[in-house]
């Protein structure tokens, strides 16, 4: 996946300024850097969900606005900070949703098997019949996830799904995630606020800063006090545990 | 998920022989040994009753899902208002005329929807466009295109002779005593042209359900999706309005009660509920109207009281939820 000149404007603002990247394939990516740097805007334009002002994002070798929104639905899908829906809805059903751009609401035996699949591999099989208006928030989250697994694309876009999860679900989202590279090779692009959660789970770090890409290379170049410092100003300690990185931010 | 559909089957099939039975007692009932007479004459208002019945139905609830809201309706669009414009404009300019033009019925009927599309459509397009998809700014300026179209109805009624004041009430309020038989033809026509497109899209309209970025997510071309669906919208409004006259509350008290009889997302089931939903409300209150309060009273009017009240009742349960 390409990015090319890419930029945003706001009222004036460039959110995004001529960000270049390019990201790797069969790798989990991370964004960090403080607010409004701009990483859910340039996830959002990445998942055309926003239109860019300029500026091109290949895919596949070819560029996003030259798809169908169909065929592009069927390479890329996006999940950004959901709201509560106000359905009468089953979590199977909420799922099913996710084969919508194969089989446009008829499920065949594929789709079945493949909804299930994502429903085992979010642990929702004992749920996958429950309302979705019962659900804690954390469950609605897998929910969804298993949704965007349903819909069995090359490139999945999460916009700070470890929202509202307690640490637990955070944790065992990100193993998900994790698995979903190691073992099917998709492109996962997250955005995170977490840096401790880039640092044990992501393959490489996209760091941004007030709309530009400061820094994009391998988790372990990034986490390092100098680079953290500088992106969020302020004292960071980074210290090695059991062979991971943490970030401590708390002690000023 | 079997029973679901068992379920789903069963709900539908009962609204079904419920709406046939009304029908059928509907056109049977007092008829005073005259068959053929009241035949002719109720069935001839049972076809009305079917094609807005359908039309309010299917514009409602896919306002609704597009506008994410079960309070909205597609009044809010202005579409009654202008109708009321039209017509006050028609009684006022040519007044007398008007009986005159009685023979060229259909193409006043014609030109009324034309004029109303047009307008509305126009309307969705630039706003749309303008306002950089933005629903609801497109909503609010209808709301207040609305008011402001009214307030030019009002102000030409004030000029108007009383008489023709009189007649212009008589053709504004809804009626469903005085459908015409030609205009239900074409008026027809145009049901099943919006009516089919609405329902193959059933399986995206679920989709829309979502919101904006599941939509297009899953494929969706929201912004463009979204237009198509509001001008068809616009176009079965204008159908309903046209043949009978604004009814207001009628598309909100379907909609809300079939979301809360069929507890289902599926707008294909939703669609067929509500229309069923709809004509039983619709016949049994005219049945009432004609047979209980002896005519002394209108469809529109109980349609207005009925779904006043259950607009205040859902108000009140929203807000105490």
């Amino acid at each position: 996946m390409y990015i090319q000149n890419v930029s945003k404007t706001y009222r004036q603002k460039e959110v995004v300024q001529e960000v270049n990247l390019k990201l790797s394939e069969h790798k989990l990516t991370a964004f960090i850097g403080p607010n409004g740097a701009g990483k859910s805007t340039l996830l959002s334009m990445m998942s055309r969900l926003l239109e860019k002002d300029c500026g091109d994002i290949y895919i596949s070798g070819n560029e996003i606005t030259t798809f169908k929104s169909k065929e592009l639905a069927k390479k890329l899908a996006i999940l950004k900070q959901s709201n509560q829906i106000d359905l009468v809805l089953t979590v199977r059903e909420l799922v099913s949703f996710g084969r919508f751009p194969y089989s446009q609401g008829r499920l065949t035996e594929e789709d079945h098997r493949l909804i299930e699949e994502a429903l085992h591999y979010l642990g929702l099989d004992n749920l996958a019949d429950r309302q979705i208006n019962e659900l804690s928030g954390g469950q609605l989250q897998r929910v969804y996830i298993a949704m965007i697994l349903a819909q069995d694309t090359d490139y999945i876009l999460l916009d700070e799904p470890l929202n509202n999860l307690d640490m637990s679900y955070a944790a065992q989202l990100m193993k998900v995630l994790r698995r979903l590279v190691d073992e099917k090779g998709k492109t996962v692009v997250i955005v995170l606020h977490d840096i401790n959660f880039a640092s044990s789970y992501a393959d490489e770090i996209v760091a941004m800063k007030a709309g530009q890409v400061v820094y994009h290379d391998i988790t372990e170049q990034v986490i390092q006090k100098p680079v953290l410092d500088e992106l969020y100003e302020m004292n960071i300690q980074v210290c090695e545990l059991a062979g991971k990185r943490f970030c401590l931010y708390f002690n000023e | 998920m079997k029973q679901k559909m068992k379920s789903r089957v069963f709900l539908l099939g009962t609204l079904f022989f419920v709406a046939v039975a009304i029908m059928l007692i509907y056109l049977t009932y007092h008829t005073y040994g005259n068959w053929e007479f009241a035949l002719a004459l109720r069935g001839k208002k049972i076809l009305g009753f079917i094609i807005v019945g359908v039309a309010i139905s299917f514009s409602t609830i896919t306002f609704q899902t597009v506008t994410h809201s079960h309070f909205l309706t597609p009044n809010i669009l202005g579409i009654d208002a202008l109708y009321l414009l039209i017509q006050t404009i028609l009684f006022y300019s040519f007044g007398q005329v008007m009986y005159q033009l009685y023979p060229y019925k259909l193409l006043v009927f014609a030109v009324n929807v034309l004029i109303m599309v047009i307008m509305s459509t126009s309307l969705i397009s630039f706003l749309l466009k303008k306002g950089g998809h933005n629903l609801f700014l497109l909503l609010m300026i209808g709301m207040i295109l609305g008011s402001f179209l009214t307030s030019l109805s009002t102000f030409f009624q004030v000029l108007m002779d009383p008489n023709e004041f009189d007649k212009l009430q008589g053709a504004l309020f809804a009626s469903f005593s005085k459908v015409e038989v030609d205009l239900l033809a074409v008026s027809g026509l145009l049901l099943i042209l919006g009516v089919s497109y609405l329902f193959r899209m059933s399986a995206h309209l679920d989709v829309l359900h979502l919101g904006q970025d599941h939509g297009i997510n899953l494929g969706i071309n929201v912004p463009v999706f979204q237009k198509k669906l509001l001008i068809v919208v616009s176009v079965l409004v204008a159908i309903s309005t046209a043949l009978v006259g604004p009814v207001t509350f009628l598309g909100f008290i379907v909609s809300n009660v079939t979301y809360s009889f069929m507890k289902e997302y599926q707008h294909k089931y939703l669609f067929i509920g509500s229309s069923l939903i709809s004509l039983i409300l619709l016949v049994g209150g005219q049945f009432m109207v004609e047979h209980v309060f002896h005519w002394n009273t209108t469809i529109s009017v109980m349609i207005e009281f009925v779904g006043g009240i259950y607009f205040i009742w859902k108000t009140y349960q929203k807000g105490s939820q």
